[in-house]
């Protein structure tokens, strides 16, 4: 089941193509991790999807129905520029923007007072946002995104303005709200939070999608049979000189990473450096997000 | 729409609790009535301190046609001038005033041989008055040279009023006042004008906030950009509403308090209460012929039609540029960056302003009929020519362009606004506004 769908999304504005024929499917329960750099086009889609703007050619499904107003309530949007009224109290202020999503007052206050028992912030509930700490906003903020219990939750960059501890707070919540049944996007440029929580991702980059899959998959797929070995002495001579279809990508004092340029199974490269010293471990090398993110986009700009 | 009026509700309260909107709605009155009782207090206060003005009459000619009046203290000297000045000098005299001997000449050398003595500059209603009093010395004695007293000139004078009747069209005859209709006009016009700057002024910052705060992407995630901006416009002028009753409803308290508690007849020398009150009334006869008549003539300009205009017009046109003022602050990051935009909006306001006093010399002329048609300016002119009896056409044909014209301006600024709320940073100038206008 698809919680959302993006079909062939074109949007531009006066003096560039913010996306080029996107096309992208959220699967219900799951975070999605949408990745791009800076200005590929993550912004655009996101506004579109919270139907800030509308888009030049393509269709937006929510739960297989086409986007319209009355999914508002079913989407929670965290931006990444984000802010409340400075001035305003922060307790008035959540019910305000909960009510803006179609919460009646009571189903508001009752909501808000858990959520603000939960995070032990009660006292909070009358001083205003300018009297807030930029992470006592923050977490005011998450409040009000969650709050109306959304079907869909767009994050982008969650963590920003958080110490460790509170970004820990906000991560644990996320998983709950994804247990719970929530579908998440998920949008950042911390790659190791994206390792963390997504199960799936998708790479905009200059307006268009270059990759998208479960995150499992995408990684078998970047597998390049590079092995990381770990040698009980640190006289690696020998390795300068492998045989084919052995090669030497790099090695330091007891640990060198090795690739198999053919299909040859690991076990020969095993076998092969067994007789020629004493291993203490062998594992493949995964590729992280972050190599996968770097390699993807260096290989679309060439 | 339900969520328009939570928009309007946040924007009304926010705004009304606000300390400064506190203090504001009560200094205003203070300050509206200080300036009704000022010149009562003034005319009080001002005998406390009685200046003595010396006056060094070589003729001894004056003396008894010198009246002491607005807190001055006349002292006449025969001595001689020297010897005056001698002791002027020690004294606490403010002025000395030295009229030399004319003798064998004309009387006329006065005019230029008069001459005052002070310690620091003389304010320039002292001069008038002592100049005053001169000149109608020097009168009376001319007169008398030819024959005539005060008494036949002040016989001979008149003083005509008009009584303007407005025949209509059916024959039926109206007392009309162009004083009053005037002053009702200056006053509709000028309220409007303020309004619209005050409270535009306040959608623009309101807009700014917003966007520099951040919120509003939260807060277009969930309504319309058009809600939010018509909502803030619309709980805004509420809250201009709210003000404009409560000054209108305090400053009349507080100056009818202020009134009865200061110039009770205790607090104040009855001849000079006597004094001011009479000259208040003078100068009203001088003016409209009587209060009595200046009421007559209110009765005879249809208030009901004019107050339901002026909300008309009030609210047309401050719509009408509300919606500009939004546009302008949605388009820029910071105050100082709003000036250039600012322009062609406080021009037209200006401008209608300005032409509304020549429009009331002549309220049919040609260039009085195209302001008050020009939704531009006809919240301010319309409102000015009114009470003129302006063609019946004329003023349905301006109400209706007024209301194209704030749906079209509120169409226009919509769509700079939706754009401009989420642009951050960027320089924007009228091209950029222009391709965010045509922007799909």
């Amino acid at each position: 089941m698809k919680v959302l769908e993006v079909r062939s999304v074109t949007k531009s504005y006066s003096h560039h193509k913010a996306l080029d024929d996107v096309s992208l499917s959220v699967p219900e329960g799951e975070i999605f991790g949408l990745l791009g750099p800076n200005g590929a086009g993550k912004t655009s889609l996101i506004r579109i999807i919270n139907q800030i703007t509308m888009p030049d050619q393509g269709d937006i499904l929510f739960k297989g129905n086409y986007l319209s107003n009355d999914h508002i309530k079913s989407i929670g949007y965290l931006p990444e520029e984000r802010g409340l009224y400075k001035k305003m109290k922060v307790g008035e202020q959540a019910l305000y923007l909960a009510q803006l999503k179609g919460l009646s007052t009571v189903e508001a206050k009752t909501a808000l007072k858990e959520w603000f028992q939960k995070f032990d912030i009660e006292p909070w509930w009358d001083k205003t946002v300018e009297d807030l700490s930029k992470g006592m906003a923050q977490k005011v903020q998450f409040i009000t995104t969650v709050l109306h219990r959304p079907k869909l939750l767009i994050f982008d960059e969650p963590f920003s303005g958080f110490d460790p501890i509170n970004a820990n707070i906000i991560k644990d919540e996320i998983i709950k709200l994804k247990e719970k049944g929530t579908s998440i996007i998920f949008s950042t440029h911390r790659m190791e939070s994206v390792e963390e929580l997504c199960d799936h991702i998708a790479l905009i980059d200059k307006s268009k999608k270059i990759l998208d899959g479960p995150i499992q998959q995408i990684k078998e797929n970047f597998k390049q049979q590079i092995y990381t070995v770990d040698f009980s002495s640190s006289n690696l001579d020998f390795l300068n000189a492998l045989p084919e279809p052995f090669k030497l990508i790099n090695k330091n004092n007891h640990q060198a990473y090795i690739q198999i340029l053919n299909q040859t199974p690991a076990s020969d490269l095993i076998r092969f450096l067994l007789d020629k010293s004493d291993i203490k471990a062998f594992e493949e090398k995964i590729p992280t997000i972050n190599e996968i993110f770097i390699r993807t986009v260096q290989e679309n700009e060439s | 729409m339900n969520k328009i009026l939570l928009i309007i509700k946040r924007e009304y309260l926010s705004r009304v609790r606000k300390k400064s909107f506190i203090i504001m709605t009560i200094l205003g009155p203070v300050l509206m009535a200080g300036l009704i009782l000022a010149p009562i207090l003034l005319m009080d206060s001002s005998d406390e301190e009685k200046k003595e003005i010396w006056v060094c009459d070589e003729n001894n000619l004056f003396e008894p046609q010198f009246e002491d009046i607005d807190g001055t203290d006349y002292q006449f000297f025969k001595n001689d001038l020297v010897e005056v000045k001698e002791r002027f000098n020690t004294s606490d005299g403010y002025a000395l005033v030295h009229i030399p001997k004319f003798e064998n000449e004309s009387i006329d050398v006065l005019e230029s041989s008069v001459k005052v003595y002070v310690r620091k500059p003389m304010s320039f209603s002292n001069q008038n008055q002592i100049s005053n009093n001169i000149e109608s010395v020097i009168e009376s004695i001319k007169l008398k040279e030819e024959g005539l007293t005060r008494d036949i000139i002040d016989r001979t004078r008149s003083n005509v009023n008009l009584n303007t009747i407005i025949l209509g069209e059916s024959g039926s005859e109206k007392t009309g006042s162009t004083e009053v209709s005037m002053g009702i006009s200056m006053f509709g016009g000028f309220l409007i004008y303020i309004f619209i700057f005050l409270y535009g002024a306040m959608v623009m910052r309101g807009v700014m906030e917003e966007k520099t705060s951040r919120i509003v992407e939260i807060i277009i995630s969930s309504v319309k950009p058009i809600q939010l901006m018509m909502g803030k416009i619309i709980g805004i002028a509420l809250v201009g509403f709210t003000q404009f009753a409560l000054w209108v409803s305090l400053t009349f308290l507080i100056s009818s308090l202020a009134t009865a508690l200061l110039v009770s007849p205790a607090d104040l020398n009855p001849v000079d209460m006597a004094n001011g009150s009479e000259m208040l009334i003078q100068e009203a006869e001088m003016n409209h012929g009587g209060l009595a008549s200046v009421f007559e003539q209110l009765e005879s300009i249809n208030i009901t039609f004019l107050l339901v205009m002026f909300l008309f017009y009030f609210i047309g046109g401050y719509l009408m540029y509300g919606s500009l003022f939004a546009a302008v602050g949605s388009a820029v990051d910071s105050e100082t960056d709003s000036q250039q935009f600012m322009l062609p909006i406080t021009i037209p306001l200006i401008f209608s302003f300005i032409a509304l006093q020549t429009i009331l010399e002549n309220p049919d002329s040609s260039l009085a009929f195209w302001c008050s048609i020009i939704p531009f300016t006809s919240p301010i002119v319309m409102m000015g020519r009114l009470p003129f009896d302006p063609p019946f056409w004329e003023i349905v044909l301006s109400m209706l362009l007024l209301i194209v014209g704030f749906i079209f301006t509120s169409w226009l600024a919509g769509r700079i606004y939706r754009v401009g709320i989420l642009m951050y940073g960027q320089k924007v100038n009228y091209k950029t506004l222009w391709k965010w206008i045509k922007q799909s």
